[in-house]
């Protein structure tokens, strides 16, 4: 079982950064039940290099994210797999990937103005402005911003496409563990999913364990999930051959 | 997914441009024109980016378009919206009913992935992207700015339980979309050359672009 190093609790509209290595794992815990996470991938050694949802999706034959799948950078790499999700009421959790992040005309709207000056640390921020803050110490900006991954966010679409978030899952005690298959910039924010119907800012805690992850075995189950996943493992195999 | 015919004839269209499968489009609509793309042989994917002329960094938004619409799919009456969440073109007209703007464009580093290592020297969208970008310096583009696109002709459904679905196009010959552009854009189409998957019938086939004030 891999050992956790390092444990914190991010606030529910804070946003971190951090360079993580391959072999790492990242635990994500809604603490509360209804956290959302907003998460961005950048290659360090080249930010050009960027996850890719469309390519995620595609290859995998998926609309949601769940345990088994990989992903990828827009260079045919896996940034992270999916390597465990527990859901507690029985059912399986189900993340999104298409619909973005919040913007500050939006939380403005639904749940009042951002103010430092009356609210201080419980100001109300949006995912677009703290993934904006974040990526700008790497000298990236609205450019780079790509589609990301809202953790614990189901989103359904129905016949017509109309789609709407699922709130059913949503319980304390839900997790989700990446496993980082290459070096990774990972840029997150625990700001509200978008769709989110609510009357007041939802502020949901997150808990992040990071560690080492167990080597990777030839039954691995994210690589075997499916057989496009072998081929970006092969991917980073390529990629690493050689290194130290 | 309404079906609606243009009005515009083509004896007034202003330009007329052919693209031939594998090739790319890179020019500027002016604010108030009237763009059509039409599916010549049917089935055909063309994969577009929108840009404003005078920022590039504001460019068409899959999310923003998605969130706003509350739909996965676009079609007539659709507003296509900017990363700075303005409306940057709307569907005017549409004979083919739906298009995607999930399914990304190909590559060949994610045709590795999809059904090779050793496709990867197979032509793909990304890579007529990278050339016009590198061959029309002037229009500011730059590999970051190169991102999730549309699918105009592609069917792409999802479906209840999450599943993506890769069907039978319902694009045929002659179809088209026309767009009707809110600010003076940049467009930039790669006519999709893959071969590897049902969303060209296998078979990639040229379009043509129409322009009107």
């Amino acid at each position: 079982m891999s050992k956790i190093f390092y444990s914190t609790t991010i606030p529910g509209n804070g946003h971190w950064s951090l360079e993580v290595k391959r072999g790492t794992f990242i635990t994500l815990t809604d603490l509360e039940g209804g956290a959302n996470i907003g998460m961005l991938f950048y290659n360090p050694r080249n930010l050009l290099e960027r996850y890719n949802a469309p390519d995620t999706l595609k290859c995998q034959h998926t609309f949601k994210l769940q345990r088994g799948n990989c992903l990828y950078s827009d260079m045919g790499r896996i940034f992270a797999s999916i390597i465990d999700d527990v859901c507690v009421n029985g059912k399986s959790n189900w993340h999104d990937t298409v619909c973005g992040s919040s913007n500050v005309q939006q939380i403005n709207a639904q749940f009042g103005a951002r103010n430092y000056q009356k609210d201080r640390n419980d100001w109300l921020q949006n995912g677009t402005d703290a993934f904006l803050v974040e990526l700008a110490k790497y000298g990236l900006g609205p450019a780079d911003m790509a589609a990301n991954i809202n953790w614990f966010s189901k989103v359904i679409a129905d016949d017509a496409g109309n789609i709407h978030l699922d709130t059913t899952n949503h319980a304390a005690g839900n997790s989700v563990t990446l496993r980082f298959e290459m070096d990774t910039l990972v840029i997150l924010h625990t700001c509200p999913h978008p769709l989110i119907q609510a009357k007041q800012y939802p502020f949901k805690p997150v808990k992040i364990d990071i560690g080492v992850a167990d080597a990777i075995t030839d039954d691995d189950y994210c690589k075997n999930f499916r057989p496009e996943n072998q081929r970006g493992f092969l991917n980073n195999a390529l990629y690493y051959l050689a290194a130290n | 997914m309404p079906l609606i015919e243009s009005k515009l004839p083509i004896e007034t269209c202003i330009a007329r441009r052919y693209v031939a499968a594998g090739d790319y489009f890179l020019g500027t609509i002016k604010q108030g024109q009237t763009f059509r793309i039409v599916d010549l042989e049917g089935n055909q994917a063309a994969d577009v980016l929108f840009y404003n002329a005078e920022n590039p960094t504001e460019r068409y938004s899959a999310m923003d378009t998605i969130r706003t619409q509350g739909n996965l799919y676009l079609s007539a009456g659709t507003q296509l919206i900017s990363n700075a969440n303005r409306t940057l073109l709307e569907i005017v007209a549409d004979t083919c009913g739906r298009h995607d703007t999930l399914g990304g464009a190909c590559a060949t580093e994610s045709n590795t992935v999809r059904y090779s290592l050793e496709k990867r020297c197979m032509h793909a969208c990304r890579d007529s992207w990278m050339l016009a970008i590198a061959e029309h310096p002037e229009f500011g583009i730059s590999k970051r700015d190169i991102t999730h696109n549309i699918n105009f002709f592609m069917n792409v459904p999802v479906t209840h339980d999450g599943g993506l679905t890769f069907a039978d196009g319902i694009s045929a010959p002659g179809k088209y979309v026309e767009l009707k552009a809110n600010m003076d854009i940049v467009m930039l189409i790669s006519n999709c050359p893959q071969l590897n998957n049902p969303c060209n019938g296998y078979n990639p086939t040229p379009i043509e672009v129409l322009v009107w004030n």
